[in-house]
Formats: structure tokens, C-alpha cells, sequence
């Protein structure tokens, strides 16, 4: 088991950079996430940490050993990782017991100790007896099994997961979210876990990575990332937040401070430090948002859309001040607010988003 | 660490140099010693043996028939073979899966077998017409030694391949784009003319350009049925003056032969430049097109069907039977004077058929077990290590196929007519000169099903084996052959049907001794022993129909698409 450091690493593709100066340090043991929208570069990432793909600069090291940097790239088959793929890469002419041992016989294991090790990775995922079968005779929740045995068997430093659960239907992703947070848990294994979806990287990591546009933009506990989002994109791509122009007009000692939303007056949380600046943006959650009667303090605007979704509606809602920057809420049944009516809704509170979005 | 890593980049550079090798010797040099044969003979640059050759009158007057019979025959392929491939995939006639066997089924059949078998349906000896009593007298001359004849059989012989290329691109039409043009009102034939043909304009031209190039470099059914009407295209002419003058003439003969390379290449810069005009490039996966019911049309048009398939393929055949029962030419067959002798004659009696068995055997196992094998890494390479110089090994691969046959031979014999130097050994007059032809014109028939089954397998297989620690070779061993061996097995048997029957390469290759079935059958219809000809070829065909169902057998492990009478 170790640790992974990524340290500034760069990939260019002729001339489109994937990956810009990015830095993560993933600690021995650790669950982390890599979360980012279509095309953010997560999944070069992965394939650099495999060893598939060279960095054009910067350095990846598994413990204190430098594994990739510009002039020198250990082979994927020399480092020692394991990799949960998308589509499971099971070999359909190998039986499951061939497919978990061949990393063994690669490695010149004697028989009676791979078979033994085999069958203690079977056991591991809840698969005993099932070493005889082809692989095209199981389910997709047993081919992942195997999967994950496959790489285990190996007792790798490090498993990475390259969107495990994308190709599985909606209960199956449950259980198996259920499976590998255990499996963390048994194994004590350091895991980078790629995917796209926010609630698997919720449910799962210890820390998350948030990349867009081949950076990374905020690296954080699930806890952080949702109150404390660094930039726009982090707080408007973690749970839908609503950012929102706000006017800063003082700062508190506590990390807090005084704004102007649209014209009501707000306490904001913030960094310690932050204070007044031209064009600040704040992170407000919908659970924030309440509905007030007129002339209270808040902000007016118009009911764009109700969509009912079953015990409560998602309500979508244009401030008068800025029509563009739409604030969604939910009203639980019963349903009061129509399309085209005029309401005010106030903010019990927010997060004033520390840095900008990069260019 | 490093060091190891070392090892896995040196065994992919040891794979590339060992393709790289093959690829030069088999595709590069010939082609390297046949421009320097044209351009360079006295070891000077001069364009004298190329101004000497074009003042011949006879050479013009065979350029102009070749051109003739290729457009010829390639407008008659594409007629025929995009109206079957019309019919076959976007109506509801039965029995599919029988009509596509039986429609490419003469793709498989050699070109000069074809000939001699269609000989036998027309003309004076013709079994059938005497069976049905209609026989002209003896000494009138068969109707297809002709330049009509050329374009019927050649169409014949290619319509299949361009029913291939259009049905693959058929069945890649999203039905959506069919179904809008319905729901606008129109019908039938008009969603043929405004939707179907239009979007599959890139493969019927990508089907034409592939049967012109077929048709210009085809020697078999121009030398069957143009040399007695003195009707010469180049494959031809070369192979008569080459016949006739020796390796005095292979200077000569090496500018014909860069002249049928440049009008089959005309014809693929034609289709470049048309496809690169309309790119119609197909998105999505939605399903295929839903056949289109025929209703009361449906009996005709079937029973159309089955009469072409008839007259395709069981016509024929029956006169090539028929032929083959005969005792002498002119003979009438009856039930009293049906006979196996010539079967027994040219199994058991004739020293050089026995022999041409033998050497075609030897041949096409040996072309298509080395073509199974070096295709494994070259299909690596080309499926999936892409780079700019991959396309190059693509095109460097398929040169030696894409070109006319007769111009690798006029190659090989440059390059060998001489001893090979420092190793001294001779190929030329030998069987090893034919087996170096064929191994550089038919690698590529192995490396395309490969290709695809490489395009069919998902290449995170490689890479887990490489993350359980597998090195290159080792991962190409238990990995990538088990996988890929289906396919590399479909192309090696591609291959050994193909050469089995080959002569457009051996007619030019062969020595006493080193005769191929392809020369045996040529030269005893030369020699005006038909029945003798009839005879090999029949069982030439029942040959080939074997491996076909052999190959079905285990079609279901293949990638799909390679075996191409499968449907």
C-alpha cells in the first residue's frame, strides 16, 4: 500500500493541453474521488497514473518512487496498480479463476499458491464457486466482482476506477456503491475513483477532486465542497447551487460578512480575510430559501416554472434584477405558487465564493 | 523499474521491425525494382524504354480494350450488384441468407474457371444446347469470344463484390432518416432516389472504383475469351509477349505493366476525389432500415431472383459438369456416353496436373499460414497503435492486392531473375518464386478480417493483462492470439481459396515443374483439351464449396463481417 503524489502534471495532445499543472496528493489508505463534467481530463488523468499515457511535464510518485515525469515512464505492468475498468475487460476466452489468476502466473506464482490465492479473492467479493465459469455467464454485478478480484489478487499499492458504475442500471449502482465502500473498508486500499456523477463521489470518497477544463479546481472533503465551493463552477456543479451577484460591504473577524443580495441585506460565510471586492458571487443553497410577504426584506421577481415532482415541486424563479440568474427552490404539498405570479423570496444565508473561475 | 520498461518498448520495436521487414521485402521493394526497371534500365534515368513502348500500335489498340472492358464491366457490376443489394436488403423476399450465398458465391470462384464454365453454356459443344437440341454446327465461333462476352462474365464475376460494399453500407442507414422521408409522403421508389442512393453514393463509388481496378488487372476471362478472337487487353498482351520473347522482353513488358498500375490508379484517385466531394458521414446507431413489404410484388420479384441465381450460377456450373462427362468435343451426352475418365486422367495420368495439385496445395497452405500469423502484429499495429505512418503501413500492405496481378509478377521476375545476391540462391523457374507473389498479393485478403476483429474487441483486455504485469509478447500470446485467432483463421482460409485457383500471377511465374492448377487448366483449354479443363475446374469448385461450409461451421466465433457469403 502507498501513497499517490501527483505533482504539477501537464499532458499536452499536440496542441490541446488535457491536463493543466494539476496537483493532487492522495494519502496512504485513502478513498479518493475524481469528479468532473465530460472532457475535464479526469479520465486522462487516470490513464497517467496507469502509466498508458507519458506526462509532457510535472511528476506522478507511488510512495517516494518516481513512476512518471517527462524523461522517464514505468510501464503500466512494473507499477503495481490495479484498475477497475468500465466495461470490465474480462477476458471472454479465460474462465473467472483464469482471469483473476493470470496476474499470478505472469508472475511465475506456483500453482497451489495461486489457486489459493484465487480463491481467497473469490471469497472476498462473494464468489466462491464461481471459478469455473465463463465470464459471459454471469451478471453485470458478478462480472464487477470479478473485476475487482481480478485486481486485488495482485495486492496492488493502488486500484483506480474508471467510472465503474456507468454502464449499470439505476438498483444495481446502489448495491454496488454499497460493495466497494465496503470493499474500502476490508481492504484499507488507497482508491482513485473517476466518474462523473456527484452523489457516487458523495457517497464514496473520503476527499474529492473537482477538475474542469484539465484543472484542478478544488480538492475537498464532500462536506467542504458542498458549504465551502471555491470557485462558481465547483458551486454551481455540487448540487445545483444558485451563485448570485452579491455587493460586499464589510467583513467580520468570524469568518463572516455583511452583503447586499439583489437588495437585501445578507450575512454571508466566508473565508477568513475575504471581504469587498468588485464583482464577488455568492454560493446560496436552495434549502435557503424561503418565501416572504411583500415588503419584507428580501427580493421581488416572477414564477418562471412549477414542476411537480411528486410531494413537493422544483420552483424556478427570475429575480427582477437579474432575469438570467434563475433561483430554483422546492415547495412542498401543497403547491401554492403558479407560473407568471409575481412573488419575493429572501435568503437565510450563503457562502461568498472565494475565487473566480479560471479563463 | 526503468530498465524493465526498457524491455517492453524494445519488444514493440523488435514487432515493428520484424513488420517493417516483411512489409518492405513482400510490398516496397518489388514495386521499387519495377519503377526502376521503367525509368532507370541502363542505369541512367531515361524515358526511352516508356517512349519506345507507347509507339507500338498494338499496345495502344490493347490500352483502349482494357479500358473498354473495365468500364464496361464496371458499369455492368454496379448495375447489377446495386439492384440486388437493393432488393436483397431493403425488401421482404424470403430466403435471404440462400440468395446472398448464392449471388457471392461467384466471387469465390476463380475468374478463369468462371470463363471456361460460361464457355460451356454457348457455342458448338455446348451440352446443354445440344441437350435441349439448339446447337449451332460445329466450326461456328462461341458468342462470347467477344468484347461483349469480356463485360458479361467480368460483371458476373464483380457484381458480388460491389453487392457487398453497398449492402454493408445499406445496413448502415438509420431507418430514422428512411422514415421521415415516409412521413412526408413519399414513396417507394422515390425514398430510393432522393434518400437511399444518395447516401449511399460513397459506397457504390468506393464498390466501383474496387471492380474497375479488378476489372482492368483481371487475366483469366479476357484469356480465355479474348486471345481466340484476337481481342488483347495488357494482362494479355504482356503475358503473350512474355510468352514469347522471355526475360528478353522484360524491359518491354515492365512499361505495360506500369500502364495498366497507372489506369487502376486513375480509377482509385477518381473515387478519392468523388468521395472527398460528398461525405455523407453516417452518425448514430439507431437499427436498421425495416424491410420494406413487397406485397403482391413479392412472388415476381423473388421468382426473379432465383431465375438470376440460376442463370448466375447453377447455369454455368451445369455446362462445366456436363463438359467434364464428355468423351471428345462435339460428342452429344447421353446417358450411354457419360463418362469419368477424365477425372481419372487428370488425377491419376497426367504428370503435370498431379504435380500443378500438389504445388497449389503446397502453395496456398503455405500463403495463408504465414499471412495468418504476420497478420496478428500487423493488425496490431494498424488497429490500434494509430499514427500518421500506421496509414502508411495500411496502404503499403494493401498495394501489392490493389495493383493488377500482372504487374507483382512482372516485379518478382525483375527482382529475382538474377540470384538473390550474397545468398546466391535462384528463385526464378522455381516454385518459390510464385510462393513470394503470392505471399505479397495475398497478405493483405488475411489482415483485413483481423483488422476487424481487432476493431471488434475492446482494447482495455490489452490493457488489463498489461496491468497484471504481461509484457508485450506475453500479452500477444495469451491475450490478443486467443482472441484474434477466429479471425486470423477466417483470413487464412480466404486466402487459400483464393490462391488454390490463382493464375493471373502464376501465368507469368510458372516453370516446367512448378505448374499451379490455375496454369493446368489455362493450357489445357489452350491445347483444346476442354473436358480435361472442365474436369479440374469442376472439382476446383467443389473444393471451394466444401471450405465454405467448412468455414460455417464456426462462424458463430467470428468477427462479423469477415466471411463474406455470410450474411
Amino acid at each position: 500500500m502507498a501513497g499517490l503524489t501527483i505533482d504539477n502534471v501537464t499532458k499536452s495532445f499536440h496542441a490541446f493541453q488535457a491536463l493543466k499543472g494539476v496537483s493532487i496528493d492522495v494519502r496512504e489508505g485513502e478513498f479518493l474521488a475524481v469528479l468532473g463534467p465530460s472532457g475535464c481530463g479526469k479520465t486522462t488523468l487516470l490513464r497517467i497514473i496507469a502509466g498508458f499515457e507519458k506526462v509532457s511535464a510535472g511528476e506522478v510518485r507511488l510512495g517516494d518512487k518516481v513512476v512518471s515525469s517527462p524523461d522517464l515512464n514505468v510501464a503500466p505492468e512494473n507499477r503495481r496498480i490495479g484498475i477497475v475498468f468500465q466495461n470490465y475487460a474480462l477476458w471472454p476466452h479465460m474462465s473467472v479463476a483464469e482471469n483473476i489468476g493470470y496476474s499470478l502466473k505472469i508472475a511465475k506464482v506456483a500453482k497451489p499458491e495461486r489457486e489459493r490465492r484465487v480463491a481467497e479473492a473469490l471469497k472476498l467479493v462473494d464468489m466462491q464457486g464461481y471459478g469455473d465459469r465463463a465470464p459471459a455467464n454471469l451478471s453485470g454485478g458478478q462480472r464487477q466482482r470479478v473485476a475487482l478480484a481480478r485486481c486485488l489478487v495482485a495486492t496492488p499499492e493502488l486500484v483506480l476506477f474508471d467510472e465503474p458504475l456507468a454502464n449499470l442500471d439505476v438498483h444495481l449502482r446502489a448495491s454496488m456503491e454499497d460493495e466497494f465502500a465496503d470493499f474500502h473498508k476490508r481492504t484499507g486500499t488507497t482508491i482513485v475513483y473517476i466518474t462523473h456523477d456527484q452523489s457516487e463521489a458523495m457517497a464514496l470518497a473520503d476527499r474529492i477532486a473537482v477538475m474542469d477544463h484539465g484543472r484542478l479546481v478544488q480538492l475537498d472533503t464532500p462536506h467542504k465542497l458542498y458549504h465551502e465551493p471555491a470557485t462558481p463552477m465547483v458551486a454551481s456543479f455540487i448540487s445545483q447551487g444558485i451563485v448570485l451577484p452579491v455587493t460586499v460591504s464589510g467583513a467580520g473577524a468570524d469568518g463572516t460578512c455583511a452583503a447586499d443580495l439583489f437588495g437585501q441585506p445578507l450575512t454571508l460565510r466566508c473565508r477568513p480575510g475575504d471581504g469587498p471586492r468588485d464583482g464577488a458571487l455568492a454560493c446560496c443553497r436552495s434549502e435557503a430559501v424561503q418565501v416572504v410577504e411583500p415588503g419584507a426584506p428580501g427580493f421581488d421577481g416572477k414564477i418562471e416554472r412549477v414542476i411537480y415532482q411528486g410531494g413537493l415541486a422544483r420552483i424556478e424563479f427570475a429575480p427582477d434584477a437579474a432575469p438570467e440568474r434563475i433561483v430554483h427552490f422546492v415547495q412542498p404539498d401543497p403547491v401554492t405558487l403558479k407560473p407568471g405570479q409575481s412573488a419575493r423570496l429572501a435568503f437565510v444565508g450563503g457562502w461568498l465564493i472565494p475565487e473566480q473561475d479560471p479563463a | 523499474m526503468i530498465s524493465r520498461s526498457d524491455k517492453d518498448r524494445g519488444q514493440f520495436l523488435a514487432l515493428i521491425t520484424f513488420i517493417g521487414l516483411i512489409v518492405f521485402v513482400l510490398s516496397f521493394l518489388p514495386l521499387l525494382r519495377l519503377l526502376q526497371e521503367t525509368v532507370f534500365s541502363g542505369g541512367t534515368f531515361s524515358l526511352d524504354s516508356i517512349r519506345n513502348g507507347l509507339s507500338d500500335q498494338t499496345v495502344w489498340r490493347a490500352t483502349r480494350n482494357t479500358i473498354v472492358v473495365g468500364l464496361g464491366g464496371t458499369v455492368a457490376s454496379v448495375i447489377l450488384g446495386v439492384v440486388v443489394a437493393l432488393i436483397v436488403t431493403l425488401t421482404d423476399v424470403r430466403m435471404r441468407q440462400w440468395l446472398v450465398l448464392c449471388f457471392v458465391t461467384p466471387l469465390m470462384i476463380a475468374p478463369q474457371v468462371t470463363a471456361l464454365a460460361w464457355l460451356q453454356v454457348f457455342g458448338p459443344s455446348s451440352p446443354i444446347l445440344h441437350f435441349i437440341g439448339m446447337a449451332p454446327p460445329l466450326g461456328t465461333p462461341n458468342p462470347l469470344y467477344s468484347p461483349e462476352g469480356i463485360v458479361l462474365l467480368l460483371a458476373i464475376q464483380y457484381s458480388p463484390l460491389v453487392f457487398l460494399i453497398v449492402r454493408a453500407g445499406l445496413r448502415q442507414l438509420p431507418r430514422e432518416l428512411v422514415e421521415a422521408a415516409q412521413s412526408s409522403g413519399a414513396g417507394p421508389f422515390r425514398i430510393i432516389a432522393t434518400i437511399i442512393l444518395p447516401l449511399a453514393t460513397p459506397a457504390i463509388v468506393a464498390a466501383a472504383a474496387l471492380t474497375f481496378v479488378s476489372c482492368v488487372g483481371n487475366f483469366g476471362i479476357p484469356a480465355f475469351l479474348g486471345i481466340p478472337a484476337n481481342y488483347l487487353v495488357l494482362p494479355t498482351l504482356i503475358f503473350q509477349r512474355l510468352a514469347g520473347g522471355g526475360p528478353a522482353v522484360l524491359s518491354e513488358v515492365a512499361v505495360l505493366s506500369m500502364l495498366i498500375a497507372v489506369i487502376a490508379m486513375i480509377g482509385i484517385f477518381l473515387q478519392d476525389y468523388f468521395s472527398s466531394r460528398r461525405d455523407y458521414r453516417i452518425s448514430g446507431t439507431s437499427a436498421a432500415l425495416a424491410p420494406y413489404a413487397l406485397g403482391r410484388w413479392r412472388i415476381p420479384v423473388e421468382a426473379a431472383m432465383w431465375l438470376l441465381m440460376m442463370v448466375i450460377l447453377v447455369l454455368p456450373l451445369t455446362g462445366l459438369i456436363l463438359t467434364s462427362l464428355v468423351r471428345g468435343y462435339g460428342v452429344t451426352l447421353t446417358a450411354d456416353s457419360v463418362t469419368l475418365d477424365n477425372y481419372r486422367f487428370v488425377i491419376m495420368e497426367h504428370i503435370a496436373a498431379r504435380r500443378a495439385f500438389a504445388n497449389s496445395f503446397m502453395l496456398s497452405l503455405a500463403a495463408a499460414i504465414f499471412a495468418m500469423f504476420v497478420a496478428i502484429p500487423i493488425g496490431y499495429v494498424i488497429a490500434w497503435h494509430k499514427g500518421r505512418w500506421t496509414k502508411v503501413l495500411n496502404i503499403v500492405v494493401e498495394m501489392p492486392y490493389a495493383l493488377p496481378g500482372v504487374v507483382l509478377s512482372i516485379a518478382a521476375i525483375l527482382m529475382f531473375l538474377k540470384p538473390i545476391p550474397i545468398l546466391g540462391i535462384q528463385l526464378y523457374n522455381t516454385v518459390w518464386i510464385i510462393l513470394f507473389a503470392y505471399l505479397a498479393r495475398f497478405l493483405v485478403l488475411g489482415v483485413r478480417p483481423v483488422v476487424n476483429g481487432y476493431l471488434q474487441i475492446d482494447r482495455a483486455l490489452e490493457e488489463a493483462a498489461q496491468i497484471g504485469g504481461a509484457r508485450l509478447l506475453t500479452r500477444m500470446r495469451t491475450i490478443i492470439f486467443p482472441m484474434i485467432a477466429p479471425a486470423a483463421m477466417a483470413g487464412g482460409l480466404l486466402i487459400f481459396m483464393t490462391a488454390l485457383s490463382e493464375l493471373t500471377v502464376s501465368a507469368l511465374l510458372w516453370s516446367s515443374g512448378a505448374e499451379t492448377l490455375g496454369v493446368i487448366i489455362f493450357s489445357f483449354e489452350q491445347g483444346g483439351d476442354t473436358k480435361y479443363a472442365a474436369a479440374i475446374s469442376a472439382l476446383l469448385v467443389a473444393f471451394t464449396f466444401a471450405l465454405m461450409l467448412f468455414a460455417n461451421l464456426f462462424a458463430k466465433k467470428l468477427p462479423s463481417g469477415v466471411l463474406p457469403w455470410r450474411d
